[in-house]
C-alpha cells in the first residue's frame, strides 16, 4: 500500500511490517490487530506527519541507545560487588556543554522539515471544493458547500450505523466481530451514509460544532481538526487514492462519544462527479415532490 | 555517646499523647508529612480502583459492565483523585518530613497553617467523591472540565468547582509555607546553592503552585458562573469563547505537569548519589535546569491545543518552546547517568526505582518530545500514544519517585529496615506491569484508536487486552506495598541513624526513627557532608 509513499519508509519497515503485511494491496484506513506503528496515509499531510514521526523516533531511539547504554555500562561495570573505588569527581564543564549543544543542533534539525510541513498545510487557499463539517452529539453533517466553483447543495447527516449501535449496547450479546461492511471488520467504524469526495482534487474542509466541542478525524489524511462551537476552522485534503476511509471523533464529547465515527469514500473524479449528480437529482425530485404535497401559498388566498 | 543521649532525650520531648492531639491538632511536621502520605496512599487505592474499571470495560471490544456516561465519570475523576489527591499531596506530605530535616530547621515555618492545609484535603476529596453518589453521578467532561461539554454535567460541576477550589487553597498554603521554611529557616552555612537537590526542586516547585492555582481557581470560577449564574465567558452563543478556557485552564496545566515531576528529580537526584557513593554530577547546572524547566513550562501552555485552529504562528511558536524544554530535561538525564558513571554502585530498593524512574521517564520523555512536533502531532493528539505519554511520567515518573523516597527514607521515618527481597520483588513486579499497562498504548494510538472512549474497533482488541492484563498486575502493588511497610514497622530490623552506607545530607546525622522534634538548635554544616559532596570550589 506505500507504493505511492516515498521518503523515509525505508527506516520504518521493519516496525511497518506487520501493520502493511496485514494491509498490502487494499486502499484502507482500517487499523490492523496488533498494529504497531502509524501508516503513511494518502496525503501529502499524512506523509508529513508519517515521515516526521519517523524522523523523531529513530533520533529517540538512538539517544535512549546511548544514554541508557552508557547507563548499563557502568551498571555492570561500576558495581561495589565488582569492586569498584567510586571516583569523587562531580562535575565536567567541558562535557556539559557539549551535551547542551548536541540536544540543541538536534532539535533544530528536526524543526526545520517540521517548519516547512507546517506552513505547507496551513495554506488552504486554491481549494477546488469546499465541504463545511458540523459536530453534534453524536453525529456529524456533511455539505457540500461548492464544488468546481459552483454551489454543490448536497447536505446530509452521517451516524452510526446499525448493526455497531445494536452490538455497542451493553451487554448485547452480540459480537463485535460479526459487524462486517465492504469486507471489514467495521465494528464502530462505520456509518449509515458515508461521506463521498473526489480524489486528486483539494478539498477545503471548514469544521464547526453545534453543542459542544468535536474533533474530525481519519488518520488516512494526517490530521485532525477540532470542531467549536461559535468557531470555524479550516483544513484541507488532496487524497491520492480511492479508497473508504474510516476515523471517529477525537475530542471527548458526552457519552457517546465513542458511537460517532467517520467514513469517506474517495471516487476517481468522474465516478464522484455522477454520485454528485445523482445525489443532486433526487435532491431536486424530492425538492418537487414537496412542493406538489405542499398548498401553493399563491392558492391559500387572494390577498397572497 | 552525645546522639545516643540526644534520643533518649527526643523520644519524650513532647509528643502530644491522644491520638486527637497527636493527629488532628498537629503543627509538627513529621506527623503532618505522614498524614499526607497516608491521605495519598489512600487516594492512589481509590484512583486505581478507577482505573481498574476502565481497564476492565476496555479488555474486550463490546460494552460489557458499565454505561459510556460513567465510563466517562470514571476516566474523569481517576485523574481528578490520582492528580490532585495523588501525587500531588504524596510530594507535600515528602517535602514536610525531609524539607526541615534537609535544611537544619526545627518544623515548617508556619505550622498553625501547615496543619490546615492538610486538613483541608480530605473534605475536598469527601466532596468531589461525593459526586459520584449524586443523582447525574460525577463529572464526566474530562478532568480537563472543557466547556461548553463539562457545563453539561448536573450538580456535580459545582461539587467539583468547591472541591478543586479547596484543593487550590491547600495547595498554595503548603507551597508559602515551603517556601517560607526555604528561605528563612536554613540552618547556618546552609546557602541557597548549598541545600541538597530534593529542597532545590521542591522550592521551585512551590513558586509554580503560587503562580498558576489561582489561575485555574479563576478558570473554575467562571465555569461556575456560566453554570449557575448566567455568565457567557464561554458561551459562544453569548459572546464568549469555549477556545478562552482551554488558553486559561492549560496556562495553569502545563505548569501543573511540572508540578508533579520537579521534585521526582529532586528525589532521584538525592537516592542516584547515596547508592552510587559519589557525589550528584553537575550539582549547579541539576539547579538551573530545573530553574529553565520551570520558566518554559509558563511559556508552552497551547503545545495542549495544536488542533484546535490555531494561527500558524501560534503552531510554530509553542512547538519550539516545546522542543527546547528537551535540553534542560536532557541535562538532568546525562547528569544522573553520569553520577553513577564510575561510581560504587548498589542496588537496594529505592536505587532500583530511581534507575526505573530514569529509563521510564526518558521514555515518557521521548514521547513528549514527538508530540511536540505539530505534524505529527496532529495525528498524536487524543490518542491512546498520549495516554501512554503521560502515564510514562506520571507513574513510572512521579510515583516511581515517590515509591522509591518511601523505601529510601522509610528508615529514618519509623527506625526500622523494610525487607530487601520483597522491596526488590515489588521493583519487578511493578516494572513488568507497568510497561504491559502502558507500553501497548503508544501501538493502540499510532494505529488510530482515540483516547477516553469505552468500547472500540476489534483490530485494537489485542493490544488492549494486554494492556488491561498489565492494569490488573498493577492493581496488586497498593496491597503488595502496604504489606511490606506493615510487615517492616512490626518485624523490621532497627535502621541506623545513617540506613544507607552512602547517604549522606543533614538528614542522616539524626537518629532513626527521626525523633518528633530535631534541630532545635541548629546543626552545624560540614560541605563535604552534603549529597553533593562540596560545590563551593
Amino acid at each position: 500500500m506505500a507504493m505511492t509513499y516515498r521518503g523515509t519508509s525505508r527506516v520504518g519497515r521493519g516496525l511497518l511490517a506487520a501493520a502493511s503485511a496485514l494491509m498490502a494491496g487494499v486502499a484502507s484506513a482500517m487499523p490492523a490487530p496488533w498494529q504497531l506503528n502509524m501508516t503513511p496515509g494518502v496525503t501529502e499531510t499524512a506523509h508529513n506527519a508519517y515521515q516526521m514521526h519517523m524522523i523523531a523516533l529513530w533520533i529517540c531511539v538512538v539517544i535512549g541507545v546511548l544514554v541508557f547504554g552508557a547507563m548499563f555500562i557502568a551498571i555492570f561495570r561500576d558495581r561495589k560487588s565488582r569492586g569498584a573505588v567510586p571516583a569523587t569527581w562531580s562535575h565536567n564543564t567541558k562535557a556539559e556543554i557539549v551535551w547542551t549543544i548536541i540536544p540543541i543542533v538536534i532539535l533544530v534539525s528536526m524543526a526545520m522539515p517540521a517548519t516547512r510541513m507546517l506552513v505547507a498545510e496551513a495554506d488552504t487557499n486554491n481549494a477546488e471544493m469546499t465541504i463545511q463539517v458540523t459536530g453534534y452529539q453524536w453525529k456529524w453533517r456533511y455539505q457540500y458547500l461548492d464544488y468546481q466553483g459552483k454551489p454543490a447543495r448536497v447536505n446530509f447527516v452521517s451516524r452510526l450505523d446499525a448493526d455497531s449501535d445494536r452490538t455497542r449496547q451493553l451487554d448485547s450479546g452480540l459480537d463485535p466481530h460479526a459487524v462486517k461492511a465492504d469486507g471489514e471488520q467495521a465494528y464502530l467504524l462505520n456509518v449509515d451514509k458515508p461521506l463521498v469526495v473526489p480524489t486528486h482534487t483539494k478539498i477545503r474542509f471548514v469544521l464547526t460544532a453545534d453543542d459542544v466541542i468535536h474533533a474530525w478525524w481519519v488518520p488516512a489524511f494526517g490530521w485532525k481538526s477540532d470542531a467549536i462551537p461559535g468557531i470555524i476552522n479550516d483544513a484541507w485534503v488532496n487524497i491520492e487514492q480511492p479508497g473508504i476511509y474510516r476515523g471517529q471523533c477525537a475530542e471527548l464529547c458526552g457519552q457517546d462519544h465513542a458511537f460517532m465515527p467517520i467514513v469517506v469514500i474517495a471516487k476517481p473524479k468522474a465516478e464522484f462527479e455522477q454520485w454528485l449528480a445523482a445525489e443532486q437529482a433526487s435532491l431536486d425530485k424530492a425538492a418537487a415532490t414537496a412542493q406538489i404535497a405542499a398548498p401553493a401559498p399563491a392558492a391559500a388566498g387572494p390577498q397572497g | 555517646m552525645a546522639s545516643h543521649a540526644a534520643v533518649h532525650h527526643d523520644a519524650h520531648d513532647h509528643k502530644p499523647e491522644g491520638f486527637l492531639d497527636r493527629w488532628v491538632f498537629t503543627t509538627n511536621h513529621k506527623d503532618i508529612g505522614t498524614l499526607y502520605l497516608v491521605f495519598s496512599f489512600i487516594m492512589f487505592c481509590i484512583g486505581g480502583a478507577m482505573s481498574g474499571v476502565i481497564r476492565a470495560e476496555l479488555l474486550k471490544p463490546g460494552m460489557q459492565f458499565v454505561q459510556p456516561y460513567f465510563f466517562n465519570q470514571m476516566t474523569t475523576v481517576h485523574a481528578l483523585v490520582m492528580i490532585f489527591g495523588g501525587v500531588m499531596p504524596a510530594f507535600v506530605g515528602l517535602a514536610n518530613w525531609m524539607v526541615p530535616l534537609m535544611i537544619g530547621a526545627p518544623d515548617m515555618a508556619l505550622p498553625r497553617m501547615n496543619n490546615w492545609s492538610f486538613w483541608i484535603m480530605p473534605f475536598a476529596f469527601t466532596l468531589l467523591l461525593l459526586t459520584l453518589f449524586l443523582p447525574g453521578g460525577a463529572p464526566a467532561g474530562g478532568w480537563t472540565l472543557y466547556p461548553p461539554l463539562s457545563l453539561q454535567g448536573g450538580y456535580s460541576v459545582a461539587f467539583a468547582i468547591l472541591a478543586i477550589h479547596m484543593m487550590g487553597i491547600s495547595s498554595i498554603m503548603g507551597a508559602i509555607n515551603i517556601i517560607a521554611t526555604i528561605l528563612n529557616m536554613r540552618a547556618p552555612g546552609m546557602d541557597l546553592l548549598k541545600m541538597p537537590l530534593f529542597v532545590w526542586t521542591w522550592l521551585i516547585t512551590a513558586f509554580l503552585l503560587i503562580a498558576v492555582m489561582p489561575v485555574l481557581a479563576g478558570a473554575v470560577t467562571m465555569l461556575l458562573t456560566d453554570k449557575f449564574f448566567g455568565t457567557s465567558f464561554f458561551n459562544a452563543a453569548g459572546g464568549g469563547d469555549p477556545l478562552m478556557f482551554q488558553h486559561i485552564f492549560w496556562f495553569f496545566g502545563h505548569p501543573e505537569v511540572y508540578i508533579m515531576i520537579l521534585p521526582a528529580f529532586g528525589v532521584v537526584s538525592e537516592i542516584i548519589p547515596t547508592f552510587s557513593r559519589k557525589p550528584l554530577f553537575g550539582y549547579q547546572a541539576m539547579v538551573y535546569a530545573t530553574a529553565c524547566i520551570a520558566f518554559l513550562s509558563f511559556i508552552v501552555w497551547a503545545h495542549h491545543m495544536f488542533t484546535v485552529g490555531m494561527p500558524l504562528g501560534g503552531e510554530l511558536f509553542f512547538m519550539y518552546a516545546t522542543m527546547l524544554i528537551a535540553v534542560p530535561t536532557g541535562v538532568k538525564v546525562f547528569n544522573w547517568v553520569s553520577t553513577m558513571w564510575k561510581g560504587s554502585l548498589t542496588f537496594e530498593t529505592p536505587m532500583l526505582w530511581a534507575i526505573g524512574f530514569v529509563i521510564l521517564f526518558t521514555i515518557g520523555g521521548f514521547s513528549g518530545l514527538m508530540l511536540a512536533i505539530v505534524p505529527a502531532d496532529f495525528q498524536y493528539h487524543d490518542t491512546y500514544f498520549v495516554v501512554a505519554h503521560f502515564h510514562y511520567v506520571l507513574v513510572t515518573g512521579a510515583l516511581f519517585s515517590i515509591i522509591g523516597a518511601v523505601y529510601y527514607w522509610w528508615p529514618k521515618w519509623t527506625g526500622r529496615q523494610y525487607d530487601e527481597r520483597w522491596g526488590k520483588f515489588h521493583f519487578w513486579w511493578s516494572v513488568v506491569f507497568v510497561n504491559l499497562l502502558f507500553f501497548p498504548q503508544h501501538f493502540l494510538g499510532l494505529a488510530g484508536m482515540p483516547r477516553r472512549i469505552p468500547d472500540y474497533n476489534v483490530a485494537f482488541a489485542d493490544w488492549n487486552f494486554v494492556s488491561s492484563i498489565g492494569a490488573f498486575g498493577m492493581l496488586c502493588t497498593p496491597a503488595m506495598m502496604f504489606f511490606i511497610l506493615w510487615h517492616s514497622k512490626k518485624y523490621g530490623a532497627k535502621a541506623e541513624a545513617r540506613s544507607w552506607e552512602g547517604a549522606r545530607g543533614l538528614e542522616w546525622t539524626v537518629p532513626s526513627p527521626a525523633p518528633h522534634h530535631t534541630f532545635t538548635t541548629p546543626p552545624s554544616i560540614d560541605d563535604g557532608a552534603l549529597a553533593h559532596g562540596n560545590v563551593t570550589h
